[in-house]
């Protein structure tokens, strides 16, 4: 990487000042995700309740699931006073209602602006109750005017990493740490999964949502999350061979996880669309040694034939994405490779990816400078998260839903997107939009606002000549009457 | 009677195609006889649908078992600017019972329901296979329907197994002059009344023309049968002129409607730009013979003056892309010497054009524009359609849908340039959309990725990531 833009930080000067329709979600919802997708996990925003309740509901809606969240219930008193004594209090509160797997706190904006130091208060807890040694305790700082939900997910997980994950004495062979970005659904996740079993791998997901918000029917109902990456997971990561990091966001995380058990990582930038999946299968036989699985090669047959019957819908439709580095990055590839142009393009935060993609250079920017780009680059698509549905109407222009949050269609999180299988349900969905907005041609169409007369109105006649079956109809006296 | 109807229809004296034809071939007929194990294509009932069914106010029914309506309605993509019950699958869908004893009483009460449902101001009975084995009278029935419910009601006399599309358009336009033309009057008529037959505005392509002549004052007295209203059709015997669109399949209609009411008419096609002149051309011509203004001639020269000059300039913006490229025409009815010169004018090189159903002069015309080596296909297979795009001596197919999987496969471009494709390419419009649709095809980037070999073709040198 030669770029050296330090996660979180914006490279431009801002040149909008309100933002309208904010495309961006926040960090510390970030950080709650990845949280979500470990084992019996409870995360905590060290916050007033409303930041706790407006992530809830929203992590909610997306998942349809009910979401373990809780609060240090900041008031403002204790704000200004400090707030370590809420974190213990609720550490305390929660371990006397049950034994979380992990308990990972992510301050808000609220504590940050007092200058809290979440880790040290931690700590403090630690030296107070020596008795709680054995409750894995992971507290990450995600202020919310820093970075988007992108970055808060990557802190967590490299707090994770330096907190969980032990040192690693032997190399377990074929086992493998993915590192999963945040845009992964939980059906890209097990698809992930089947393609690395396929060449030997036994991998372990940090974090693994495709176990914890899959929509399982508990036994019994607990305020944590059910299913994900375990504890002991995530202490054996540092005994895999490899790690792949899914998405350049979460660089650092590999970084960390290199630095403390010596595990060597690759980035995968791009899993969308056949030429990606291509070169990621590649480095895989590489890692493996193994040949590719048979049932991949059908795959592959299949993409390629949707790719041929889709083009003739998608071919030359212009897009406006707008989506976080990572997820955009993968797919304005994935688009401009089926023939898609792209004509808008929004991020959230800033990353090294963004002068790589292709297009248009990403800005910074929310859905009204998305709706804008849509507008003046004649978009027939618009491509982002659910709350593009109102400009995606004002543009009177379909909205492929990805991202987060899909809070009004069913399904979100079990939707395929990447490797062979993925970028064919894609093309299908996509093209399927677009045809069925196929406009159907009208009289005025091509000379717009000529008129067309019909010589004789429809309906029922009232008068006319009967048929004549008796042999053919020998009335004379036509042309000129 | 069937097979008298039959043998007149391929005794066509004004068809250019046949009288070129020995005494013996003209008995044969221009449609050839399908090969078993061989064909491809539609049957007569299939033909006399597609020819009848954009009539578009009128209920379409279909006496037969469920295959041949149900296999194929709403397949077709001719449009409407008004009704929509011409889409309306009508059928009576014939079980054992009415095989056994006859579905002629069936088909009755059918026609009954659509009348007493749907209003319709005719019903059109299209006869099938099975019925016309055992002998379901359609003509009967259709005359006393009509007797008991005042409303015509047209039976057409096609049944699958007479022959093929072609034969069937033709059973068609018999039906309309046997039936339906001359039996009602216009309320009005014009010096510039026109017909124009054999044209079907599918996808809109007779609203890409429409709107050329009402500019230029002419009054399409009826389209048979694009975008149609019964009524029109029924009084189209009071035009002055007739456009034939360029088809062997409803000259009956062209020819004896000369024969009964005297209204001249002539050939042409809509398609490329050169040819869309010389029909309005042709069209003004004709109608100032029969007494329109005398001004039409010039109004006709601007006009074309004005369209052709907007459209070779809007084709002239895509030459950038196209400039070079190979393409592969293999058109079953368009004419292909005027698209051939669209194609040119796009910077595109035509390396090969059917001309399967081409006459002596477009052949000449195609030599002319393309030069002495003009590569003409007669019939082209599949295999060696394969072969050639495989051995990329094309950028580009341009073919009917039937095609597109052989282009495909061979992952080389195609375009759809029959008659069921999504896009309209008739008048200059018509013909700016085709070129624009070629750019669209030719850079398309999937077709570079896909040459790409998988990762585990040998030889593949696919990076791995670091
Ligand atoms: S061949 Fe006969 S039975 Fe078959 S679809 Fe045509 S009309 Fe129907």
């Amino acid at each position: 990487m030669t770029t050296t833009v330090k996660p979180g930080e914006n490279t431009s000067p801002p040149s909008e000042f309100v933002s309208v329709n904010p495309l961006k979600m926040s960090a510390p919802l970030g950080g709650a995700l990845f949280f979500l997708g470990l084992d019996r996990s409870l995360p905590v925003f060290h916050g007033s309740q409303g930041c706790t309740s407006f992530a809830l509901v929203l992590l909610g809606r997306h998942f349809k699931e009910s979401i373990p969240l809780q609060t240090t219930a900041m008031s403002e008193v204790t704000t200004v006073l400090g707030g370590g004594d809420n974190i213990q209090a609720a550490i305390l509160k929660i371990l006397e209602k049950g034994k979380p797997g992990v308990i990972g706190i992510c301050s808000t904006g609220l504590t940050e602006t007092k200058g809290e130091d979440i880790v040290g208060e931690v700590a403090l807890f630690r030296k107070k109750h020596p008795e709680h040694d054995d409750v894995p305790l992971v507290a990450v700082s995600t202020p919310d005017f820093r970075g988007s939900h992108e970055d808060g997910f990557r802190d967590a997980m490299i707090r994770t990493i330096e907190e969980l994950v032990a040192k690693g004495d032997k190399t377990v062979k074929n086992q493998i740490n993915v590192l999963a970005g945040s845009h992964l659904t939980v059906a890209d996740i097990d698809y992930l999964r089947e393609v690395l079993n396929a060449f030997g791998f036994s991998p372990i997901f940090l974090p693994d949502l495709s176990r914890s918000l899959d929509g399982i029917i508990p036994d019994n109902f607990e305020p944590v999350s059910m299913g994900g990456t375990t504890l002991d997971e995530i202490r054996r990561m540092g005994s895999s061979e490899h790690t792949l990091v899914i998405g350049e966001s979460l660089r650092g995380a590999g970084e960390a996880l290199l630095k403390k058990s010596g595990v060597p990582y690759v980035v995968v930038n791009r899993l969308m669309g056949i030429t990606a999946f291509d070169r990621f299968l590649v480095t895989l036989k590489n890692l493996s040694g193994r040949d590719y699985p048979e049932s991949l090669k059908r795959e592959r047959n299949r993409l390629t034939d949707s790719m041929l019957d889709s083009h003739f819908y998608l071919g030359g439709v212009k897009v406006a994405l707008g989506l976080e580095p990572d997820h955009l990055f993968d797919m304005a590839h994935f688009l401009g490779e089926n023939g898609m142009e792209l004509v808008g393009s929004v991020t959230t935060t800033a990353s090294p990816l963004l002068s790589k993609t292709p297009g248009p250079k990403p800005v910074t920017g929310d859905l009204g400078t998305l709706e804008r780009q849509a507008e003046s680059g004649k978009a027939g698509l618009l491509v982002t998260h659910s709350h593009g549905r109102q400009a995606a109407g004002r543009l009177d222009i379909p909205l492929f839903r990805v991202g987060f949050p899909i809070f009004d269609r069913l399904g979100a999180t079990h939707r395929l997107f990447i490797g062979y299988r993925g970028a064919m349900e894609t093309l299908f969905r996509l093209s399927n939009m677009m045809w069925s907005r196929d406009p159907e041609n009208q009289p005025d169409t091509w000379y717009p606002g000529e008129k067309n007369p019909i010589v004789f109105g429809e309906g029922t006649p009232e008068e006319f000549v009967p048929v004549n079956f008796e042999g053919h109809n020998e009335r004379s006296g036509g042309g000129l009457p | 009677m069937l097979n008298q109807k039959v043998q007149d229809v391929f005794e066509e004296p004004a068809c250019g195609h046949n009288k070129a034809k020995s005494e013996k071939d003209r008995k044969k007929g221009c449609t050839k006889v399908a090969t078993p194990g061989a064909a491809a294509g539609g049957c007569a009932f299939d033909g006399a649908k597609i020819a009848l069914q954009p009539i578009v106010d009128a209920a379409h029914l279909v006496h037969g078992p469920i295959a041949c309506e149900g296999n194929s309605w709403d397949n077709r993509s001719a449009l409407s600017s008004g009704s929509r019950l011409y889409r309306t699958g009508f059928t009576t869908d014939m079980n054992e019972m009415d095989v056994i004893y006859g579905g002629e009483k069936h088909l009755f009460k059918a026609i009954r329901q659509i009348i007493e449902r749907f209003d319709p101001p005719a019903v059109f009975l299209y006869q099938t296979c099975v019925p016309a084995i055992i002998g379901d009278d359609i003509e009967a029935v259709a005359k006393a329907a009509t007797e008991k419910f005042g409303r015509p009601v047209i039976p057409v006399n096609a049944p699958g197994f007479v022959g093929g599309k072609n034969l069937g358009n033709k059973l068609a336009g018999e039906a309309l002059l046997d039936y339906v033309i001359g039996t009602m009057e216009p309320e009005t008529t014009t010096s510039t009344d026109l017909n124009i037959i054999g044209e079907y505005n599918l996808s809109g392509e007779l609203w890409q023309v429409r709107p050329l002549l009402d500019r230029l004052g002419i009054r399409i007295s009826a389209c048979i049968s694009g975008d149609a209203r019964y009524r029109e059709v029924a009084s189209s015997h009071r035009a002055r002129a007739a456009m034939l669109v360029c088809s062997k399949a409803m000259i009956n209609i062209a020819s004896k409607m000369e024969e009964r009411y005297k209204i001249p008419w002539f050939e042409g096609s809509f398609y490329g730009i050169s040819d869309m002149s010389t029909s309005l051309r042709n069209i003004s011509r004709l109608l100032i013979e029969r007494g329109a203004p005398a001004d039409l001639a010039e109004r006709t020269e601007e006009l074309i003056a004005k369209e052709e000059k907007e459209a070779w300039a809007a084709i002239e913006r895509f030459r950038p892309g196209l400039e070079g490229k190979r393409a592969l025409l293999i058109t079953g009815g368009v004419k292909s010497w005027s698209v051939v010169s669209a194609l040119m004018e796009a910077g595109l090189v035509v390396v090969g054009t059917s001309v399967k159903k081409s006459t002596k002069e477009d052949k000449e015309r195609i030599t002319e524009l393309m030069g002495e080596d003009a590569h003409m296909i007669d019939t082209m297979t599949p295999r060696e359609m394969y072969r050639m795009l495989k051995d990329a001596e094309a950028d580009i197919l341009m073919a009917g849908g039937r095609s597109q999987f052989v282009a495909l496969k061979a992952r080389v471009p195609f375009l759809d340039v029959n008659q069921e494709r999504r896009f309209a390419f008739a008048g200059y419009k018509g013909m700016v959309t085709l070129v624009s649709e070629l750019h669209r095809t030719i850079t398309n980037p999937i077709f570079q990725v896909l040459k790409n070999p998988a990762p585990w073709t040998p030889g593949c040198r696919t990076t791995p990531l670091v």
